[in-house]
């Protein structure tokens, strides 16, 4: 889908910061950010690409049953997650390494989904609100939308204050757009005026189908049918990324009602480990966007700001040593107990776990520890 | 529930055996203009299924401001069955309000809610029009509390009315059930008085994890004794509603009904049934079942659905293999036939009655 005139760019594909109509509204927003609010994007960024190519690298080694890859889409999450704030919620889809891990949460926690460890990992609770992947296209939308109901009916936004007015962010895919409950949310959203952002990152591939069999126009339009306005930015862009979230998120917690964002971006690497791209887009599309990297483009920008080679290449170590210390976590991973089976399926009591669990546990004791 | 049996074998839980003309009932039938139920805690009141599950649910409303309805047509026209009537003008339209038609909005975003800490209760209109929140119930809203490893809890009641005898169009008579039964994560219960309908909805609502709520669409004109000061019975508990001595009967919702007319017909050839009500079809109590067909030696399990693969089927292999040497026969199934509801006009000969239920019996008897 050819960007249109309306995407909101704030860096060319050669890092240069854009000042045109489109973008004037939101460079406040980049003028706020301080030199080690930059630093840090761009720490992100690379983090997460090497993190995010180490644990690919140990599915090809057996390590995991899955990684969804992150790689060329890291300017979307990085940006948009660094837009949030602390009150907020974020319901992700499955490829939000990046947010996670800016919202404190340990990527280990990520792995043992991915290993066959867990089958969620952690507690939104004490990970700064970042709430569980969901893995069935679409159906977090449904979640966000009444979580962020429930906000209203809590009074816990639109108070004016922006430091303390909570607001909801959901992540989800092109492919998602056609799932039902996507539609449904936005329905609901538009009906109750949750103070809510859907953060549509537009990768072009939903696993082998292109964006074009998802939709004839551009996505975000689609949104624009339901009552929700929406904005279309080039998802390449960190400071696109984070402004126009930004200044959306704060519209939504200002009380005026929920916001879609699409951000055009590109599914570098497989849509999973299990998939083979070769088989269905070509080299030409595929190095098309590689000359619009989200980090070269924002390295560019860093050193025409005076960042020096310092600065790259102690980032560039840390990427590898936290790359190291996860590849050494994951393969310290300890298989769960056989309990957890039925630990907590129900949150209160339940006949038939304690029957199952005890009679699993007696089957077990009677190998001996010869099984 | 304090009306257990008399010591002669006839119940006094039902006062109330006829079932809904075919003839007559709508699909969108308004209750008889009726009492608004106003308890007081030490009061037995006769009255009908629905007003008492009305009264359930001003009183779970009242007691935690947690609680929500949330549905389509709840609001100002109280449901199509007219179950959540006046909670809105009570209550307000943050506690109880209409949303937009689709199912699987209503659930999803109730997931949401819950995870915010909110306790909604869903109404879903009509049981064939559960299937758009299918997945949102099974795979979403059973797994979340274990994919959370137990830190979130989902306590989010989805009201289900359910089952034939009502005379209605196509997808507005079936008996869904062991479609979620078989779903591991959620609960799900039945009631089959006015009593029950008022203290199990209160349960349901304060339990943690996901209730399907089945509620016998047939039953909500029927009136019966509500005891507002007794305490509850457990949710998930069955019970022997007939005592008798020769072959238990077990069904739940509006099938008790039908089984308690097969035992008043039996009792006049001179055949004894004990007739236990579910209440609970997941998980199911059975020690009743057992503890009965340990006494009597024969089974007969009754519902309103198909009986391939169904909650008629989990019992009777479930009683095969805990009482085994106790059976005198097989296990027997009455259940509606293994095809789609038919046109209203068929209903009668589709959904068990009595005299399936007492041909069942015969053939126990036979072995």
């Amino acid at each position: 889908m050819a960007e249109t005139v309306q995407t909101v760019q704030l860096l060319s594909a050669d890092g240069v910061l854009q000042t045109d109509d489109t973008a004037a509204e939101y460079l406040p927003y980049v003028d706020a950010l301080s030199d080690d609010d930059l630093r840090q994007f761009h720490r992100d960024m690379v983090i997460t690409r090497r993190f995010d190519l180490e644990a690919t690298n140990l599915q090809r080694q057996g390590q995991l049953a899955l990684w969804p890859p992150s790689h060329g889409q890291e300017a979307a999450q990085v940006g948009s997650a660094r837009a949030t704030r602390a009150q907020d919620h974020i319901f992700p889809s499955y490829r939000e390494h990046s947010v996670g891990m800016i919202r404190g949460l340990d990527i280990l926690d990520i792995i043992t989904l991915m290993r066959g460890v867990s089958n969620g990992g952690w507690n939104p609770k004490t990970n700064n609100n970042f709430h569980l992947y969901t893995l069935v296209l679409g159906s977090q939308a449904l979640h966000a939308t009444g979580y962020a109901m429930g906000i209203n009916f809590d009074g816990d936004t639109a108070t004016g204050d922006p430091e303390t007015d909570q607001a909801v962010i959901v992540y989800f895919g092109d492919g998602a757009t056609s799932q039902g409950d996507v539609s449904e949310a936005f329905v609901f959203a538009a009906s109750f005026q949750t103070p809510q952002v859907f953060f549509l990152q537009n990768n072009h591939w939903a696993i082998s189908v292109p964006v074009s069999v998802q939709s004839r126009i551009p996505l975000y339009l689609r949104s624009q049918g339901f009552g929700i306005p929406g904005v279309q930015i080039d998802g390449n862009d960190v400071l696109a990324s984070y402004a126009v979230t930004r200044k959306n998120l704060d519209e939504a917690r200002s009380g005026s009602g929920p916001r879609m964002i699409e951000a055009l971006t590109y599914r570098v690497g497989a849509h999973t480990t299990s998939d083979d791209p070769s088989k269905y887009r070509g080299d030409i599309e595929l190095q098309g966007w590689i000359a619009r990297d989200p980090i070269t483009r924002f390295e560019a920008y860093l050193r025409s700001r005076g960042e020096g080679d310092g600065f790259f290449a102690e980032v560039a170590t840390e990427a590898q040593d936290f790359s190291a210390d996860l590849r050494r976590r994951t393969l310290a991973l300890a298989t769960p107990s056989t309990e957890k089976l039925f630990n907590h399926v129900y949150s209160e009591p339940h006949p038939v776990m304690d029957v199952q669990k005890q009679w699993l546990l007696d089957y077990e004791a009677s190998f001996g520890g010869n099984e | 529930m304090s009306t257990e049996t008399t010591s002669t074998g006839t119940t006094t839980t039902e006062t109330n055996t006829g079932l809904t003309s075919t003839d007559t009932a709508s699909t969108e039938p308004a209750n008889p203009k009726a009492e608004t139920a106003e308890p007081t805690s030490t009061e037995i009141r006769e009255l009908a299924f629905g007003k008492a599950l009305n009264a359930g649910l001003r009183m779970a409303l009242g007691d935690n401001d947690q609680v929500l309805l949330m549905g389509e047509d709840i609001g100002p026209l109280g449901g199509v069955f007219r179950v959540t009537e006046g909670l809105q003008e009570e209550f307000g339209t943050k506690r109880v309000f209409d949303t937009p038609l689709a199912e699987s909005g209503i659930v999803g975003t109730a997931i949401g809610l819950a995870m915010r800490g909110y306790r909604p209760v869903c109404e879903i209109q009509f049981d064939g029009f559960i299937f758009p929140a299918f997945d949102q119930i099974t795979t979403q809203l059973a797994k979340m509390t274990s994919r959370h490893e137990g830190q979130v809890s989902m306590p989010v009641v989805i009201r289900v009315p359910y089952g034939g005898h009502i005379g209605a169009v196509e997808h507005h008579q079936e008996s869904p059930e062991a479609y979620f039964a078989h779903t591991p994560g959620l609960r799900l219960v039945s009631p089959s008085t006015p009593n029950d309908a008022y203290w199990m909805i209160q349960e349901a609502i304060s339990s943690n994890d996901p209730v399907l709520f089945f509620e016998p669409k047939s039953r909500y004109w029927n009136k019966g004794p509500v005891d507002f000061s007794a305490s509850a019975a457990p949710l998930h508990s069955s019970r022997v509603v007939r005592t008798g001595t020769e072959v238990t009967v077990v069904g739940h919702g509006a099938m008790v009904t039908v089984l308690l007319q097969a035992a008043e017909v039996a009792a006049t050839e001179g055949t004894s049934l004990e007739v236990i009500d579910l209440r609970s079809l997941s998980p199911i109590d059975y020690a009743p079942i057992i503890a009965s067909v340990q006494k009597t030696g024969r089974l007969v399990v009754a519902s309103e659905a198909p009986g391939f693969v169904s909650i008629s089927s989990e019992i009777a292999a479930t009683v095969t293999e805990k009482a085994f040497y106790s059976l005198e026969a097989p296990v027997l199934r009455v259940t509606a036939y293994d095809t789609p509801f038919p046109p209203a006009k068929l209903e009668t000969t589709y959904l068990p009655d009595a005299d399936r239920v007492l041909e069942a019996v015969d053939r126990a008897l036979a072995y």
